[in-house]
């Protein structure tokens, strides 16, 4: 066999050996996703949105709290981790440099990024419900910013990065004081970018179960008081996927599809976002 | 080179006085003394890496954003020294404004890219900032372009009108010098041809210094030429005597293209 040919084989098994990889993967993918659309589909009904979750034995019941309090936690974490990321991401792009202080923040960023976040939730849990009176909406989105935070951070970091520098220059021609620059400027200039940051931040944090359970626990009934033990859909599906109970089980795949509907629709709106914007 | 030669016949707006400057260790320019006529074109040419940026640079204290480069050596703006560590840069770059090779719009609708720096120093109502948007953008030659499209990006411009609208920006905080980096460089010569004229235009309001690798750009449209290379200051003077006999063989091989 010559040379040629033999590369020719070789580039064949590869690219065969590729293809059955991601065969493989988006097998699996689209198992889980069937799985989820037959199922969660099945237990979509108004009362999913109307009522609250059953209790043990009692018949229907749906995740109206759970929805609710899923809102309100992520909303808030949404509202917690946006501006402290930015200005985190500013200040190491634009001010910390090769300081020692941004150094830390950088590498603490990092460690946070790759953390499990059982551990995130286990450490709110010592921080601020066994200090702070107990478990609360408050402590479930601070679990989540902390998560979110690092994503958001590094993504508003990496994309100042990409801001070329002859437009902070020019912005500091006009006269233009460094913090003016570099949120008039710079940081207009990658906004759609630091945007879809904030949004799979979002999506990311909206799945997680681990973190809240140690710290929204979990609420029977509707509340909206953040200062007090919320529902939400992680730590329910959690919850019923694994009991005996036929309608809480069905109530699990409900709020499994929800969730995965919503992760979707962000991402969605992420992509469409960051395309227009970088686009023009 | 005797002192008289870096003079000019009229008012310096800027004295340059045995400036050199530093990018860490590497010297970029040694010593170099000149005045910058006051409501003159001066230009400064010289083959690539002679240190016109470098000189424009240090005007407008621009390297201050880069730790490790450093100016030594005094220019002297309205009676003092504005390398001076006491010296406010932010105000220093609104009174000494700067455009440079590529067209730098910033993010934001042409309405804003202007009333951005003017914004900064001077808090004018609305109806002062409108005017002073259209006074900017009509010197700029850039009014009938925009008027009916004020809210739309800067960035929709082509790049020719991206370069006339960085120069609004510029002379809309009314400053006393404007520092241009080779501002033609990327434009096709209808643009360029524009941007020429303005200049022409605008050296009865401002002081005028233009870095141009085009010795024809910098024949056309300067009042005096200075002539750079490897980072030292080899001949200024007036432009016209400069071109027909310029005083140094080697001004003179550069501009005869006979440069090595
Ligand atoms: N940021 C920098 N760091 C180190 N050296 C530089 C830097 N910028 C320019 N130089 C050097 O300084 C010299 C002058 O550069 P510059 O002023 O840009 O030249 P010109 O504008 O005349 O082409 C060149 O030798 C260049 O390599
Ligand atoms: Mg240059």
């Amino acid at each position: 066999m010559n040379r040629y040919s033999r590369r020719i084989l070789t580039n064949r098994i590869g690219i065969g050996l590729s293809m059955l990889a991601m065969a493989f993967g988006l097998l699996a993918l689209l198992w889980i996703l069937w799985t989820l659309f037959y199922n969660g589909f099945a237990a979509l009904s108004w009362d999913l949105f109307a009522q609250d979750t059953p209790a043990p034995g009692s018949e229907g019941g749906g995740l109206r709290n759970a929805i609710v309090g899923s809102l309100l936690i992520v909303g808030a974490t949404a509202l917690v981790s946006t501006p402290v990321g930015i200005f985190a991401g500013i200040y190491l792009a634009e001010f910390g440099g090769k300081s020692r202080f941004a150094a830390a923040t950088r590498f603490v960023t990092d460690i946070m990024l790759s953390a499990p976040s059982i551990v995130v939730g286990l450490f709110v849990y010592a921080l601020a419900v066994e200090t702070l009176g107990g478990f609360s909406g408050w402590a479930g989105s601070l679990a989540l910013s902390l998560i979110a935070i690092p994503v958001v951070v590094r993504t508003t970091e990496n994309m100042l990065l990409l801001v070329p520098g002859s437009l902070r220059e020019a912005a500091f021609a006009v006269g233009a004081p460094h913090w003016q620059v570099s949120l008039k400027v710079t940081l207009r200039a990658v906004k759609a970018g630091v945007l879809t940051g904030i949004l799979l931040a979002i999506a990311r944090v909206t799945g997680e179960t681990a973190p809240l359970l140690f710290t929204a626990l979990n609420n029977q009934f509707y509340s909206t008081d953040m200062s007090q033990p919320m529902g939400n859909l992680p730590v329910v599906i959690f919850q019923f996927a694994m009991s005996p109970y036929d309608n809480w089980v069905n109530l699990a795949w409900g709020g499994a599809l929800l969730i995965a509907l919503m992760v979707l629709a962000i991402n969605i709106v992420a992509r469409v976002l960051f395309r227009r914007k970088s686009s023009d | 080179m005797s002192a008289h030669q870096q003079a000019v016949d009229g008012e310096a707006i800027l004295a340059v006085r045995d400036l050199s400057f530093y990018y860490g260790d590497f010297r970029g320019l040694n010593k170099v003394s000149l005045d910058i006529a006051q409501n003159k074109v001066t230009a400064f040419i010289g083959p690539s890496g002679c240190g016109k940026s470098t000189l424009l640079r240090t005007f407008n204290r621009m390297y201050d954003l880069y730790p490790g480069q450093r100016a030594e050596g005094q220019i002297i703006f309205h009676g003092r020294n504005l390398l001076d560590r006491k010296q406010d840069v932010n105000l220093l770059r609104a009174r000494i404004g700067m455009v440079f090779q590529k067209p730098t719009p910033f993010p934001m609708t042409i309405y804003e890219n202007i009333a951005f720096g003017v914004r900064l120093y001077e808090p004018l109502a609305k109806s002062g900032m409108d005017e002073r948007v259209e006074w900017a953008l009509r010197k700029a030659a850039l009014w009938e372009e925009t008027r009916n499209k004020l809210q739309q990006s800067g960035l929709s411009l082509s790049g020719g009108q991206q370069q006339r609208l960085c120069i609004a920006r510029t002379i809309a905080v009314k400053p006393d010098v404007v520092l241009l980096d080779e501002p033609t460089s990327a434009l096709d010569p209808l643009s360029t041809a524009k941007i020429e004229e303005l200049i022409n235009e605008l050296k009865s309001d401002y002081s005028i210094a233009i870095v141009t690798h085009n010795m024809q750009q910098a024949a056309r449209i300067s009042d005096y030429t200075a002539f750079m290379y490897l980072g030292e200051l080899i001949e200024f003077g007036n432009t016209r005597e400069l071109f027909v006999k310029p005083k140094k063989q080697q001004t003179e091989d550069y501009i005869t293209g006979r440069f090595g």
